[in-house]
């Protein structure tokens, strides 16, 4: 009997691992088609999707797709700048947000419920939506900077940030974490005189590390993402974004390698980003059930 | 005193100086080349030669990526926000005029003389744009392929008569050496479609729209003569002589090549690299006449007015110095594409007489027909677009045009005709 259970175990166990190995080939794959393609000439690329050789560094193997990528795109710019404002704007968002969400959570003010409902309501409706009325909004906001006083936003980093801090998921994950930490703590550091900025910096943020690093991946892949908002907002390339600047290598004749190498490049921000929150991001999702 | 002397020898000098450098008026010009280096590069040229040659202009140049290009364009005109110099794609040009993007470019007729009709943007009788360069469809095919089909070398006085296209067809089919006979382009979708393919709908005798009044598509989008058009179109699938809609792309790009194909339906642009992948007895056949001529698109890049610029005689200076057969060479021989004046392709290493490219700038002369010059084209093209897919995967090709028809029309009603 205890032979036949160890058995059933061990095959549980191949089963799962096999079955894991392939969902991993799965979303692995198109990586390693990604990154074997960046080596690889563009002829040669094209053939080699027909098999197996498409997932491996063999054949004609060099850097010359990303020297050309290089040399066709300001490459390091885009990354710069996609990094600034995504960075910037993860920052404001975890900030504001959470500061909302304290404030419906643990506030007491008249409305607080309806508008927390308005802005969850927000989550429905699709960017598109509101792209071109947000557009003449802001080409029509003052600013005062080092220029003095101008009208109009455009061609910016403000544009590609500010309308991007606060949104309806951030303050949702934040307040549904918020609901779940002990009350008793938040009434204790009442009684014992601290003011609600004091509780919202020493008690509640400090005790908030997963839902502030779901948020920030969350955010930070919307935000990295990014490619209709500053497609209509910049017309300069000092200010363009990664995705935007993909477009430089689809011309007559797609340059698939550049392309590969350009993408290679473009993703190490965001597995860096990601491999250095994922512990905590998984443990958020484990505890609040939030898929990304 | 001598100190008073200098204080104002300065500030004459500096004044001057001044005065020189705010001289020139600031064009703003937006291109849709940005990732193309070597295209940036003459154009950058192009600029710095007429800013240098003039005192009046400067103009200064913002490069876009082509595949978001339009999409800025038409955000920024909402934004109020347009350069003075825009550049636009052919077709496009006609809703851009007609939405106030645009504005009539103020263009001596001595600057057009000798250029390729197609190359000049025409709307509501006025010129509002201008290209330095045009592109070409042509049937690739291997003289070696026709060789050993026994097939006749067809040429522009004498192009293949429809019968004689699908005879070839179903040679290469019956050959056994081809996945397909034909390679038709169809994994490249978007302005490919009605490019490429509106030219075999016009050779039937149909068209996208009525060109007589651009007020409907009644006729000659479902006449007889497009119906008769969508049947072949959709004999080329059901027949198996060429691959559909789910196109492998990287077949699109070197099936022809590696000889999956025998006969590819391609643009100039693909010249240059059908050559260098090997095929060295390449040639570049005019298209089939299926009863009303040879046709094929035309209609490329010009630059024009935005509606905003306060100064459409400066964007005119700077198009007539842009189009000096120095550099529509220049262009050509950097990115391939076919220049706009006899003079200038003898300048070219591809277009000149024996050039390897040569034939395409007599099937430009010679084939060439605009996409239909109205607003609504941009919303026809899509229609257009949508029903080749479909007849291709099956659909009635009655039901599927009537119905192409019908959503054009709502279109040109919704908006009042166009201004036509």
């Amino acid at each position: 009997m205890a032979a036949i259970t160890s058995d059933n175990h061990g095959l549980r166990l191949v089963t799962r691992y096999v079955v894991l190995t392939l969902i991993a080939i799965i979303f692995v794959f198109p990586l390693i088609f990604m990154v074997m393609s960046s080596f690889k000439p563009d002829l040669q690329l094209l053939r080699d999707t027909s098999g197996i050789r498409a997932f491996l560094p063999v054949g004609d193997i060099s850097l010359n797709n990303y020297v050309a990528a290089f040399e066709r795109a300001p490459v390091a710019l885009f990354v710069f700048n996609s990094v600034l404002v995504t960075g910037v704007t993860v920052l404001l968002s975890l900030l504001l947000c959470s500061m909302a969400a304290f404030s419906f959570v643990f506030l007491q003010w008249r409305g607080r419920n309806v508008l927390l409902s308005i802005i969850i309501a927000t989550l429905i409706v699709p960017f598109e939506t509101i792209a071109i009325p947000l557009l003449l909004l802001v080409s029509k906001l003052p600013w005062i900077g080092f220029d003095g006083f101008t009208i109009g936003w455009l061609n910016s980093y403000r544009v590609q940030i500010i309308p991007w801090i606060a949104d309806g998921l951030t303050i949702f994950l934040f307040v549904q974490f918020f609901k779940d930490l002990p009350r008793d703590l938040i009434e204790a550091s009442r009684v014992e005189g601290a003011s609600w900025w004091q509780i919202y910096t020493k008690v509640v943020m400090p005790l908030s590390g997963p839902v502030i690093a779901t948020a920030a991946i969350l955010k930070f892949l919307v935000m990295y993402n990014q490619y209709l908002w500053p497609l209509i907002v910049v017309q300069e390339e000092t200010y363009r974004p990664v995705m935007v600047g993909l477009q430089y290598f689809f011309q007559l004749n797609t340059a698939w390698g550049e392309v590969m190498a350009y993408l290679t490049v473009i993703t190490v921000p965001v597995l860096t980003f990601y491999l250095i929150l994922q512990r905590a991001f998984i443990a958020s999702i484990a505890s609040t059930g939030v898929k990304g | 005193m001598k100190l008073k002397t200098t204080l104002v020898a300065a500030l004459l000098g500096t004044t001057g100086f001044a005065g020189t450098a705010t001289a020139q008026t600031e064009l703003t010009m937006w291109y849709h080349g940005g990732g193309n280096e070597v295209e940036s590069n003459i154009l950058n040229s192009i600029v710095s030669d007429f800013n240098a040659s003039q005192g009046d202009w400067m103009v200064s140049v913002e490069s876009f990526p082509q595949g978001s290009y339009n999409d800025s364009v038409v955000a920024a005109a909402l934004a109020g926000n347009l350069p003075c110099i825009l550049d636009v794609d052919g077709p496009v040009m006609p809703n851009w005029a007609w939405a106030g993007y645009m504005q009539p470019l103020p263009i001596s007729d001595a600057a057009l003389d000798g250029h390729l009709d197609s190359t000049i943007g025409r709307w509501n009788g006025e010129v509002y744009s201008v290209g330095l360069w045009e592109a070409a469809v042509a049937l690739y095919a291997r003289q070696s392929t026709l060789d050993a089909l026994g097939l006749r070398t067809p040429t522009l006085d004498a192009p293949w008569t429809g019968d004689e296209f699908m005879a070839a067809l179903a040679a290469a089919k019956a050959s056994g050496e081809y996945e397909f006979a034909l390679d038709p382009g169809m994994a490249w979708t978007g302005e490919w479609y009605p490019y490429a393919f509106s030219p075999f709908l016009q050779s039937f005798g149909g068209d996208i729209v009525d060109r007589s009044t651009y007020q409907t598509a009644e006729g000659a989008l479902n006449g007889d003569a497009a119906l008769a058009f969508g049947d072949w179109w959709q004999s080329l699938f059901t027949e198996g002589y060429a691959p559909g809609t789910s196109q492998d792309p990287a077949d699109r790009d070197t099936g022809f090549i590696d000889g999956k194909y025998a006969f590819s339906w391609n643009g100039n642009w693909a010249g240059v690299a059908t050559l260098d992948g090997g095929v060295d007895d390449v040639v570049f056949l005019p298209a089939p006449d299926f009863g009303n001529g040879s046709v094929i698109g035309a209609g490329s890049w010009q630059f024009g007015a935005s509606g905003t610029c306060p100064h459409p005689d400066g964007v005119a200076a700077f198009v007539e110095h842009a189009l000096q057969d120095q550099y529509l060479a220049a262009f050509s021989d950097g990115i391939g594409l076919i220049p706009s004046t006899t003079e200038a392709a003898a300048m070219t290493k591809n277009y000149a007489a024996g050039g390897a490219l040569q034939p395409f700038f007599g099937l430009s002369e010679a084939q060439a027909l605009v996409r239909p010059v109205s607003p609504g084209y941009v919303v026809a093209a899509k229609v257009f677009e949508k029903a080749l897919a479909d007849i291709a995967n099956g659909a009635d090709v009655a039901d599927t045009l009537d119905a192409a028809v019908d959503e054009i029309n709502a279109d040109i009603e919704r908006n009042g005709g166009y201004g036509h």
